[in-house]
């Protein structure tokens, strides 16, 4: 099993020198670069069949509305879920999130009751529930993380005992770490809360399947899978959301409006006021189409070959200096690697980088409360997808000579 | 283009890597203020003891973070202890407008960087000498990094406006 060689050539941006050097592109976690394809799908729906949605009696209208849920519907069955109205768009991941919080939290939780999170979460899969505790006096409850960046889940029981919501990464961000979200999933449903899922960094790496996560909600953004920014995903059961009040007011989700007040419409419309990113839609359908036709399986396959060829090309070049951070076990993570390089700052580290054209993120990476428990202030942070190869793993190794040098002190 | 010996001279390399003032002073009676920079997690604490004369009579760093913010931390350090508090103020004045980006430095085009090398800024017709502070000023042209050398710039302004106030 192997992805087609040349899949870099389907990347305009990923032949461009960048400070006259080839660009070796490592931070995928942080955003993915595009396919001439889903550049392609978009220009192509501005040049014929732009037009607003659900509004216009014209063909026009009619063809972006088809293309707008036609991209819905093929979200729906790439993540298995039952029906396209599952699917609600949001801005992005952090949109979908704060949806969740303020509509199903703010409707369903009062003071006293409980969410639980872990330490591993992204600021997008905090913040909205610290927002809502200070609003509503909610409890939030930490899941820890060992040294290994795996979740401690001996005291899961006492952690979900009243709670209402788990709300967990499938993939940290930082660490790599894959959780068992089907088990955690379970437990949650055992202590009668429900089950939501920050699927950011799983759903463009791994073959998702809602029903078999056994979750509630789930959500996840476009531009990290091949696709543009400016759309993100949140999915909910069915009967969930139709139970949750609308998020944000306007055109599109409303049946009925008076002087007096206003009804919602159906899920998912109900959630999605004012006119959406059909273009984004369109280019995220195209993402699919691109990830369906390489197999998820063979992505995944790819991208767990290259971070352990990574793990060992950098553990074996700086034995001394290179501490990667998370499960020693490729297979229990994905392609992010989050490193500390000696006493070299990740500042540093990235800058010296980026004069080899090697990019990586530096930074705390929307993490603090990881960062906090892994006890350092930031970390540099290398991430593949599937247009990355050996080739740039060993431009990474390479550069990091630089930092060696420049700083060996 | 900028390269790398543009940002991390080697004036720059030796402060980072033999920090000049680097501790903590007791409070009171002194001052004590943190800065932070939520992009990379920075973080630096300055410390100043100001006289009855107002002049800078100690001040400590301390903190974490890249080169650049510990490097322009240490130099400043070194610039203002023993200055009165309105000479560091026209010091911070002045190493924040080195710090700023003009046209000029990111068109690309600069023929000589040395050309307009802000070792002297003026400010109310008197002259300041940014002297070792000018190995800095390489960061002009690494726009990320900007905010890296300004943050205890910043947080020393936070420091003399406690001293100076009601305290």
């Amino acid at each position: 099993m192997s992805l087609p060689p040349g899949i870099k050539d389907d990347f305009p941006l990923l032949a461009r020198p960048t400070r006259g050097r080839r660009l070796v592109y490592l931070d995928s976690a942080n955003t993915s670069q595009k396919p001439r394809q889903v550049i392609d799908a978009m220009s192509n729906y501005y040049e014929t069949a732009n037009a607003n949605v659900h509004r216009g009696s014209y063909d026009l209208a009619v063809r972006a509305t088809e293309a707008l849920e036609g991209s819905r519907a093929k979200v729906a069955r790439f993540i298995n879920a039952s029906s396209p109205s599952e699917i609600i768009f949001t801005k992005n991941s952090t949109e979908a999130m704060n949806l969740l919080a303020r509509s199903w939290g703010h409707a369903n939780l009062s003071t006293g009751d409980a969410v639980v999170l872990s330490e591993m979460e992204h600021h997008a899969n905090i913040v909205p529930w610290h927002m809502l505790a200070a609003e509503k006096g909610i409890e939030l409850r930490w899941i820890p993380v060992d040294p290994e960046g795996r979740l401690v889940l001996d005291d899961l029981d006492r952690l979900l005992d009243g709670a209402s919501l788990l709300s967990i990464t499938a993939m940290s961000n930082v660490l790599g770490t894959i959780n068992p979200v089907a088990e955690l999933a379970a437990a949650a449903h055992e202590h009668g809360a429900m089950m939501a899922v920050d699927a950011s960094q799983y759903v463009p790496h791994l073959a998702t399947d809602v029903q078999s996560m056994g979750a509630d909600f789930l959500v996840f953004t476009g531009h990290k899978l091949l696709g543009p920014m400016g759309i993100g995903v949140l999915w909910g059961r069915r009967e969930l959301l139709e139970e949750m009040p609308p998020f944000m007011g306007g055109g599109e989700m409303i049946l009925n409006v008076t002087k007096e007040g206003f009804t919602t419409t159906d899920v998912p419309w109900k959630f999605e006021a004012g006119t959406p990113m059909v273009a984004e839609a369109v280019g995220l359908a195209a993402a699919i189409d691109y990830l369906d036709n390489l197999g998820m399986e063979e992505v995944r396959a790819h991208e767990t070959r290259l971070t352990s060829y990574a793990m060992r090309v950098l553990t074996e070049r700086y034995p001394d200096t290179i501490k990667i951070h998370g499960p020693s076990e490729p297979a229990q993570r994905g392609g992010v690697l989050s490193f500390e390089f000696g006493c070299v700052h990740p500042h540093d580290v990235a800058q010296v980088l980026d004069e080899s054209g090697v990019c990586v993120r530096a930074g705390h990476h929307c993490a603090k409360p990881l960062m906090r428990v892994l006890g350092v202030p930031a970390s540099s942070r290398a991430s593949f997808y599937v247009y990355n190869d050996e080739a740039d793993v060993d431009a990474l190794a390479d550069a990091l000579e630089q930092a060696a040098d420049l700083f060996s002190f | 283009m900028p390269g790398l010996e543009d940002l991390y001279r080697e004036i720059v390399l030796d402060h980072y890597r033999s920090p000049r003032n680097r501790g903590e002073l007791a409070t009171p009676p002194a001052v004590r203020t943190e800065g932070f920079n939520p992009l990379c997690g920075d973080e630096i604490v300055v410390y100043i003891d100001v006289d009855e004369d107002g002049l800078i009579s100690d001040i400590a760093i301390g903190g974490q973070g890249c080169s650049i913010s510990q490097a322009s931390a240490s130099m400043m350090s070194a610039a203002v202890k023993g200055r009165s508090i309105s000479d560091a103020r026209r010091l911070i004045g002045a190493f924040k407008s080195m710090m700023s980006i003009h046209e000029e430095s990111l068109s690309g085009d600069s023929h000589d960087d040395h050309a307009h090398q802000h070792d002297d800024v003026f400010e109310d017709g008197q002259p300041i000498r940014l002297g070792d502070l000018g190995a800095l000023q390489g960061v002009v042209r690494f726009p990320v990094r900007i905010k890296c050398a300004t943050l205890s710039w910043n947080t020393l302004a936070q420091a003399l406006d406690e001293a100076a106030g009601d305290s």
